[in-house]
């Protein structure tokens, strides 16, 4: 793999976990045909999942993986923003707050005291946050887990000084390059698919289930008519909620449906 | 006369190629080894309180993403307890299925960790990349052995991490016997290349140290673990995993986010690779087992440096395994057995590739999830890491400061711990002090 970066000396790669299941950083060393060839042309500094070797920054690009769930790694966000020259986020816990974030809808220390015997002893914040809640991110890759297509596509761009190339459109526009038949209209499955972006290869539907919203929502995507549709397909609102509530529960376009859908329930739970 | 106070302390900040991050720490004094403490200061995610009103259909999608690393076995406990909950039984080609699945995360997971995050340390180096600089070759049949099993997850689940076609019933979709065969070129080239692991793993240095563990796995009568069986010890244990909570308490302490797992009435125990072995060795496929014989292996083993060796004849198995599953492979009609929500209690025990993994869910008559429980691995061997670090640490207190650090290190890292499922930071202090 040859990168033509416009800095001079090898670049320093740093990765760092937050909230998060180690998925997405696993993602660089799923990269089995490309890892050793990455670590020629780019000088691994900082990646604790891999090595003891750690040296300080600052670092050329920084990925991060977990959303911000304590107030020490919101402190800790802040250091590393201010070592890092390009600053990723990795994943959906990075960049919407992931599954963890259904706790924004909950009393915290109601949840603390369900899965611990000493509450006392957790130290957690109220929320599930994003890091572009916190600092500002130059680049933001999607997914429950990521691709490592576009992992290595992101990094490569940003080391040649240009802009990735991440599509924003829908998970449709993969599932006809793939050559899947809508699983929605030809077989009534409910499938996230129209309001959700690209980026997995359209999975689910060639594995005759609908998509599920691991990529979050598309730009500008119409959830008041996927929502319609769905209906139609006979899932309520309580399913509708539960739905756009997954790993991308947080992000801004899936929330204020789940939101909707949700108010829907209690108007009707009051006025029967 | 006072003596003058000696004190000599280690800091290591970060511990290395582990899943997740917590903390170690160590006081010596005197020369006499005192406090060990394994913490873990993953923030907690909470994952059992927010999945109550959940479908129970959704727990498979839910909780794969408590480990990116070994997805899978989350998927099967959860399943597996589902099913027991709304009383349908899953057998034939999926089962048969469930269990290829399984042997693909196996590989990917154990040959990542044979490979990558734990043989560096018997060779002293920093990382496998480091390694690779003086053997390519080796590092680079880790990464495809690694490949290989990750390609059965994706033939078979769709995507190597969080894979999307395990459902509670069976599967979304069956694959073809022709797909499955497109695998067998490479599953043959990594039966042999497992079989050379094994031979090379057997040759590293490896330091001595027996435990008297308490060691707890499934048993099948037919097969080497992975779905289903009794849980049992070394020690007399034989139950159902319906029987968990009757012998099994978790605790929470201070030093960490995990609960600590211990048997009632006697203490700490083990899960994980050694287990599995040491209770199942006569289960071993034919490979695996002369392999294991071959590298000086007994059919028990009691020392946790030689984790690595063991994992490498799970590897081997897992190959073994998985061609045989898919030689005798026909495509069901059905990919998965329909199932109806109902009220009831369900529990399910499979064996991730560290170990041993609880889920318990209670539903309501609809399918929502009223209460679950997980126990994952590393909960469960957190105690006895730490008796780990102590013995470890009594019977090297002569090396140098940096060394025992790094055997300390190496001592965590024989778990394989999926601190992800549970830790933040591994920041590892020595203290030693006279008084």
């Amino acid at each position: 793999m040859a990168v033509h970066s416009p800095i001079l000396r090898k670049p320093t790669l740093a990765v760092f976990k937050f909230a998060s299941c180690d998925g997405c950083q696993l993602s660089l060393l799923d990269a089995e045909d490309e890892l050793l060839a990455v670590a020629e042309v780019i000088d691994i500094a900082n990646f604790l999942e891999a090595s003891r070797d750690v040296r300080p920054g600052p670092y050329d690009v920084t990925l991060v993986e977990g959303s911000i769930t304590t107030a020490h790694d919101a402190a800790r966000i802040r250091r590393i923003r201010e070592e890092s020259k390009f600053l990723v986020t990795i994943g959906a816990c990075a960049t919407a707050g992931g599954i963890q974030a259904l706790r924004n809808w909950k009393d915290v220390s109601e949840l603390t005291a369900l899965v611990y015997a000493n509450p006392g002893y957790i130290d957690t914040l109220d929320t599930s946050t994003p890091v572009s809640s916190h600092v500002a991110v130059d680049f933001e890759l999607r997914g429950c887990p990521i691709s490592k297509g576009q992992l290595l596509e992101v990094v490569t761009a940003l080391l040649q000084g240009r802009r990735p190339a991440i599509p924003t459109y829908s998970v449709c526009v993969q599932c006809k390059q793939r050559g899947t038949a809508c699983v929605m209209v030809a077989e009534g499955i409910p499938c996230l698919g129209p309001v959700t972006q690209a980026g997995c290869g359209a999975i689910c539907p060639a594995y005759h289930r609908g998509c599920y919203g691991c990529f979050g929502p598309m730009e500008a995507p119409n959830t008041e008519a996927l929502s319609a549709w769905w209906s139609r397909l006979g899932v309520d609102d309580r399913g509708l909620v539960d739905s756009y509530r997954g790993f991308n529960a947080w992000a801004r376009a899936f929330r204020d449906a789940s939101d909707r859908h949700e108010a829907a329930i209690t108007i009707r739970g009051a006025t029967p | 006369m006072t003596r003058k106070k000696e004190i000599r302390r280690i800091d290591v900040d970060y511990l290395a190629r582990v899943e997740g991050e917590g903390s170690l720490r160590v006081k010596v004094v005197d020369g006499a080894v005192g406090d060990v403490e394994f913490g873990i200061f993953e923030p907690p995610r909470f994952f059992e309180a927010f999945m109550r009103g959940r479908m129970f259909t959704e727990a498979p999608d839910i909780t794969a993403r408590i480990c990116g690393i070994c997805p899978i076995a989350y998927q099967m406990s959860s399943v597996h307890a589902m099913e027991a909950a709304v009383g349908v039984t899953v057998g034939g080609q999926l089962r048969a299925l469930r269990r290829l699945i399984y042997c693909g995360e196996w590989i990917e997971s154990h040959a990542l960790h044979v490979y990558m995050l734990h043989a560096p340390d018997f060779l002293g180096y920093q990382s496998a990349i480091h390694m690779a600089a003086d053997h390519r070759d080796i590092v680079e049949r880790g990464l495809r052995l690694k490949k290989a099993g990750n390609s059965i997850v994706g033939v078979l689940g769709g995507r190597e991490i969080h894979p999307v076609n395990v459902r509670v019933g069976g599967f979304y979709r069956v694959p073809t016997k022709t797909e499955l065969l497109t695998l067998v070129d490479e599953l043959e080239w990594g039966r042999d290349a497992a079989s050379a692991t094994v031979r090379w793993v057997a040759q590293l240095p490896t330091p001595k140290i027996e435990m008297d563990f308490e060691l707890v796995s499934l048993s099948h009568p037919g097969e080497y673990p992975f779905n289903e069986g009794r849980l049992v010890s070394n020690k007399g244990l034989d139950i159902s995993a319906a029987e968990w909570n009757d012998v099994f308490a978790e605790e929470h302490v201070a030093r960490s986010n995990a609960l600590h797992s211990r048997i009632k009435g006697r203490g700490a125990y083990h899960v994980g690779p050694l287990a599995r072995y040491s209770l199942n060795f006569d289960k071993l496929r034919p490979l695996a087992q002369g392999a294991a014989l071959e590298a000086g292996l007994g059919p028990t083993c009691s020392n946790p440096f030689q984790s690595i060796v063991v994992r490498s004849v799970e590897i081997l198995h897992a190959f073994e395994e998985a061609l045989a599953i898919i030689d005798g492979y026909e495509r069901p009609e059905a990919a998965y057995v329909p199932v109806t929500p109902a009220a009831g209690v369900g529990h399910g025990a499979s064996e991730a590739p560290r170990g041993l993994l609880y889920h318990r869910y209670r539903l309501d008559d609809d399918g929502r999830i009223l209460d679950a429980q997980i126990v994952p691995p590393t909960s469960q061997n957190q105690l006895t890491i730490e008796s780990d670090l102590r013995a470890v640490l009594e019977a090297n207190l002569d090396l140098p400061d940096a060394e025992l650090g790094w055997r300390l290190e190496q001592t965590i890292r024989n778990y394989d711990p999926c601190i992800s499922c549970a830790t933040h930071f591994l920041d590892l202090r020595i203290e030693r002090s006279t008084s």
